[in-house]
């Protein structure tokens, strides 16, 4: 079926088109180049003075595993305000903080977002996280493997074991867990929280087995760079959420030297500890540390006000938030030897210094990075709000004076702390497609994904150009996915289900007999048992396993 | 029914599987008819241990290695099938699909429980309740409830079996035993021969707090006898309270709490100060009692305050029968726990008024569709309230119900996926023999598409 959107202006950063009004063709699912004239089309929309755009990927939110599910359990309180009734096409759910995963699915797409990526799934919890991710329609999906803290990558840094036996087990790990990049949490500190370590910097030996954060970061970049896995190693740093924590943020982006790196809700990482509070900002700093080393990219993690609920794996960081919980409920769980995991609810005020502050230090963030391609839109879902305040972000990245009015809401104290009076950077609407669409799409080497060129799967949403820009997002009139009309004035009128991106890097498979002998002293799982096979991604037929190439591999 | 039988045997396909095919091929292992499985998940207790060795000769299971009695018991049953019944009469597939349609059409408020199913079948079940307005509780929802109230409530630190395997020095037991009902326990994490962390497994503290507890387990392997505490759970509350107050650095007056000797207490609690990783362990099921979940918390906070001297986690045993499955899918599904109601066309969670036993005496619905793929456990039975079976074909009824369908076992019969006790740890189970029964996921998917 030919498919012909008429007179858009198209934003497509990707093929450096910036609202030029052009025609988009859709065959089978991809965007085409024109086809010859005499070629029948079948479907026309007619999106003159419309603004095009790729459809969005978010490169990190919690949507699915065990954490965000034991927060789901926890609240039922948070469910009770936005309740979801079943229509003949749509499942029954609730939304907000924590949808249900039909629902996540649901409010993506009706958002224009096309492409979620799970941040934090744990190797012994892929299985859980990939059934609740293919339980979210429509959006296409994919997973980071988190490492860092397992006891077997441990105990090799601990040995000194080679690079190349790293890799091993790093590939080994993608490919057992069907997962698209690694992400390490707090490097070393949540297995250190087992053996009571309470807290752990950047050079601070592990208790057990003596290593340090910095050599576990460097190892794991220097391992996914190495295994050419697109997405550099991405890493939620040390001392999380602490006051002054940006000289560690500044310190590891020094460590990794030249090595590819993305820091990822890098605003709970930028706190300076100035003023009469000891709570002051550190984006400009971090901000200039970014724009110094184009091996660096961050997403924001921008706190948003309201309730919410934080879902993380650093149990170290959460069991230290858990005097802050509102309301006051919390969980942290040692996980299999594995990692951890931590629900701490959060009531992000505007009247509250800290709150207002982390706020505009998020917003500080974004306009002092020079280089969109390089900073990616993101609230850490649910961390730092839900994702469905994504069009007010938006709103007040793109628009100066409607931040200076909310600015004028927030703590004065903290309008004052901050540095967004002196910012009169508005982001244009390529910038826009450039972090939401363009450059998560590069960054995790989704090659057909992300832009509008011939080629790309049809993933499209077209929004009506509003000087509202927070309506605009809000509320996109078409969304393509795969070439099919999914929603139509924010309204669901067709179910799909996406695909879920991973990587298979080489690596070789005799690592596998160290893991065996491992599985079979400490674990309680079998090596077997524990992979998680393509077979049961692909379900009942219903599930695909979109597999991206990496780059050729690259020896230090 | 008659032309299908056991006999053919298929492998599930996965690695184990190819390595084995490979040694079929070889011409001299050709004649015989399978070799044994290894690394077999066992779906009849959610400690879902994978070691086990099964051997399936012509349909018949042999559990060759690494079998409980209760994995025994059920892998081993010899396989049976009967038809569907309709009001006591065999009847086709189709004619009891259709007539549990017919019936849901008619029903204003159907309860579907005991939900002893993998996630396919919970796949299928929730939008069943949706469109239909039902009600979901298990089986074992009063555990459920206990469990879930006390993490909306307050929350907890809690841990898994692997980490208790390889970290835990003390390990107390709360008011179980927990050998009944996950009888390899001991054998799979206390008992273990390899840790990674020092002191050695046979050096673990155990100590018990009780009555009526099998402590025989609790025995090292050298012989050191567990410590139990005897009490009555009932005044746990209490006795927590005792403790939580001596860890806080404050004296007490009172010679016993709870008919237990404060000293004894006293002694406890510098234990747990000075364990390296202590674990309570409980299980919500065997804490049946009046506003058990307020305890449950109460243990809960135990462990937190613990926290300020040491690492202290506790582990709650999620329950069998599929409850932990039931309750995770139904959670990320719907966004709320099990005893949620769809009877307003979007979920309403409310623990109490939604339990089985509540609903059915105050005939608050109209149908019971009944799901036990794992146990012969039966409906409660109440009269004018028509009831539908889902179950192993073996279930003795005491009252037969308007329709019984036999279903297959997942990690028996069909390839499936279930949570371990934990409720982090998700496993494949696997068929293991040819079965003409359809899952739970395949009936409800029919009656879903009949009505």
């Amino acid at each position: 079926m030919l498919i012909r959107l008429i007179g858009g202006k198209v934003y497509d950063p990707a093929n450096e088109v910036d609202g030029e009004v052009r025609d988009i063709f859709i065959d089978n699912g991809k965007i085409v180049a024109t086809p010859p004239h005499d070629r029948r089309i079948d479907k026309s929309y007619d999106i003159r003075d419309r603004v095009v755009m790729a459809g969005g990927i978010d490169i990190h939110t919690h949507i699915g595993g065990g954490k965000v599910n034991i927060a789901r359990m926890m609240f039922p309180e948070d469910h009770r305000n936005d309740p979801v009734s079943r229509t003949t096409r749509t499942r029954a759910g609730c939304g907000h903080v924590l949808p249900s995963t039909p629902i996540a699915g649901y409010r993506y797409a009706q958002m224009g977002y096309t492409a979620c990526f799970e941040p934090a799934m744990l190797p012994i919890n892929a299985r859980q996280a990939h059934m609740e991710m293919a339980d979210t329609p429509i959006v296409d999906k994919g997973a980071y493997a988190l490492l860092g803290n397992d006891d077997f990558l441990l105990r090799m840094f601990a040995a000194n074991k080679d690079q190349q036996i790293i890799n091993d087990y790093v590939a080994w790990i993608i490919h057992a867990t069907q997962s698209i990049a690694i992400k390490v949490v707090n490097p070393g500190g949540i297995s250190a929280f087992k053996f009571n370590q309470r807290k752990l910097d950047l050079d601070e030996p592990h208790r057990h087995y003596g290593t340090t954060p910095r050599q576990i970061l460097r190892q794991l970049a220097q391992a996914v760079y190495e295994l050419g896995v697109p997405h550099p190693l991405h890493v939620h740093g040390c001392n999380l959420g602490i006051p002054g924590n940006v000289e560690t943020t500044l310190d590891t982006i020094e460590a990794m030297e030249d090595l590819p790196i993305h820091l990822t809700h890098i605003q709970f990482h930028s706190y300076d500890n100035e003023g009469d509070r000891r709570f002051s900002s550190g984006a400009p700093r971090v901000a200039e540390a970014v724009n110094r080393n184009s091996n660096v990219s961050v997403d924001v993690g921008q706190v948003m006000y309201g309730q919410t609920v934080t879902a993380s794996g650093d149990t170290m960081s959460q069991y230290r938030n858990h005097l802050l919980a509102d309301p006051n409920k919390w969980m942290c769980m040692d996980i299999e030897c594995d990692a951890g995991c931590g629900v701490v609810p959060f009531h992000y005020r505007e009247r509250n210094f800290v709150n207002a502050l982390q706020w505009a230090i998020g917003l500080e963030i974004f306009l002092l990075i020079g280089d969109p391609w390089r900073v990616f839109l993101t609230t850490d879902h649910p961390n730092g709000g839900p994702f469905t305040t994504y069009p007010h972000l938006i709103r007040l990245l793109m628009d100066r004076s409607f931040r200076s009015h909310m600015l004028s809401q927030i703590n004065k104290s903290a309008a004052e702390a901050s540095h967004l009076t002196s910012i009169n950077r508005e982001y244009s609407l390529y910038e826009i497609a450039i972090m939401t669409r363009a450059a998560p799409a590069r960054s995790l080497g989704l090659k057909d994904r992300g832009h509008l060129g011939p080629g790309a799967s049809a993933d499209i949403t077209v929004y009506k150009d509003q000087v509202n820009k927070e309506k605009m997002f809000a509320k996109p009139e078409y969304v393509f996915k795969d070439g099919e009309l999914v929603v139509q004035n924010g309204k669901i009128v067709k179910i799909t289900q996406g695909a879920t991106h991973c990587v298979k890097p080489d690596y070789d498979k005799t690592i596998e007999r160290s893991l065996k002998r491992y599985f079979d002293r400490y674990h309680t799982v079998a090596l077997d048992n524990f992979k998680l096979r393509a077979e049961e991604i692909k379900g009942n037929g219903s599930g695909v396993l979109a597999i991206h190439p990496c780059r050729t591999a690259k020896h230090a | 029914m008659d032309g299908l039988n056991y006999l053919t045997y298929q492998e599930p396909i996965d690695s184990i599987a190819e390595q084995r095919k490979a040694i079929m091929q070889q011409p001299k292992f050709r004649r015989l008819s399978t070799l044994p499985l290894i690394n077999v998940p066992c779906p009849f207790c959610s400690l879902l241990c994978d070691d086990l060795v099964i051997h399936n000769r012509a349909g018949q299971l042999r559990v060759e290695k690494h079998g409980c009695p209760k994995a025994i018991a059920e892998f081993e049953r010899p396989p049976t099938i009967c038809a569907p019944r309709i009001r006591g009469s065999d009847a086709t597939m189709e004619d009891a699909v259709a007539h549990i349609a017919s019936m849901l059409r008619a029903a204003k408020r159907p309860l579907y429980s005991g939900l002893g199913t993998d996630v396919a079948g919970m796949r299928a079940v929730l939008p069943l309740a949706e469109r239909t307005g039902g009600v979901l509780d298990h089986m074992h929802g009063e555990g459920i409830m206990r469990h879930t109230l006390a993490l909306q409530d307050s929350g907890w630190m809690s841990t898994t079996l692997t980490e208790i395997k390889n970290r835990a020095d003390l390990l107390i037991f709360v008011g179980t035993d927990v050998i009944h009902d996950y009888p390899r326990f001991f054998e799979r994490v206390v008992w273990n021969q390899h840790s990674l962390f020092g002191p050695k497994p046979e050096r673990r503290e155990i100590v018990y707090l009780g009555r009526q507890l099998n402590t025989a387990p609790g025995r090292s392997p050298k012989g050191r006898n567990p410590l139990h505490i005897d009490c009555d759970i009932r005044q746990l509350a209490q006795i927590i309270a005792l403790i939580r107050t001596l860890l806080k650095g404050n004296s007490i007056k009172a010679r016993r709490v709870a008919g237990v000797p404060t000293s004894v207490l006293w002694t406890l609690a510098e234990r747990m100060k000075n364990a390296r990783y202590g674990v309570l362990i409980w299980s919500p099921a065997s804490l049946d009692f009046p506003h058990a979940d307020i305890v449950i918390q109460v243990l809960c906070n135990l462990v937190t305050d613990l926290n300020n001297f040491t690492r202290f986690s506790g582990l709650s045993l999620g329950g069998n029968d599929g409850s932990v499955t039931a309750t995770n899918v139904c959670t990320w599904q719907s966004g709320y726990p099990l005893r949620t109601s769809f009877g307003r066309g979007y979920p309403e969670y409310d623990p109490w008024r939604y339990s089985t036993d509540r609903l059915l005496a105050h005939r608050a619905v109209d149908v019971l569709i009944w799901i036990s793929s794992f146990s012969a456990r039966i409906p409660p039975v109440v009269p004018k309230i028509p009831i539908v079976v889902l179950a192993v074909p073996h279930l003795k009824l005491r009252q037969e119900p308007e329709v019984f369908i036999p279903v297959a076992t997942p990690g028996v019969d069909h390839d499936g996926q279930l949570f371990r006790c934990d409720g982090v740890v998700a496993l494949s189970v696997r068929r293991l023999r040819n079965s003409p029964l359809p899952s739970v996921a395949k009936i409800v998917a029919a009656i879903y598409e009949s009505l």
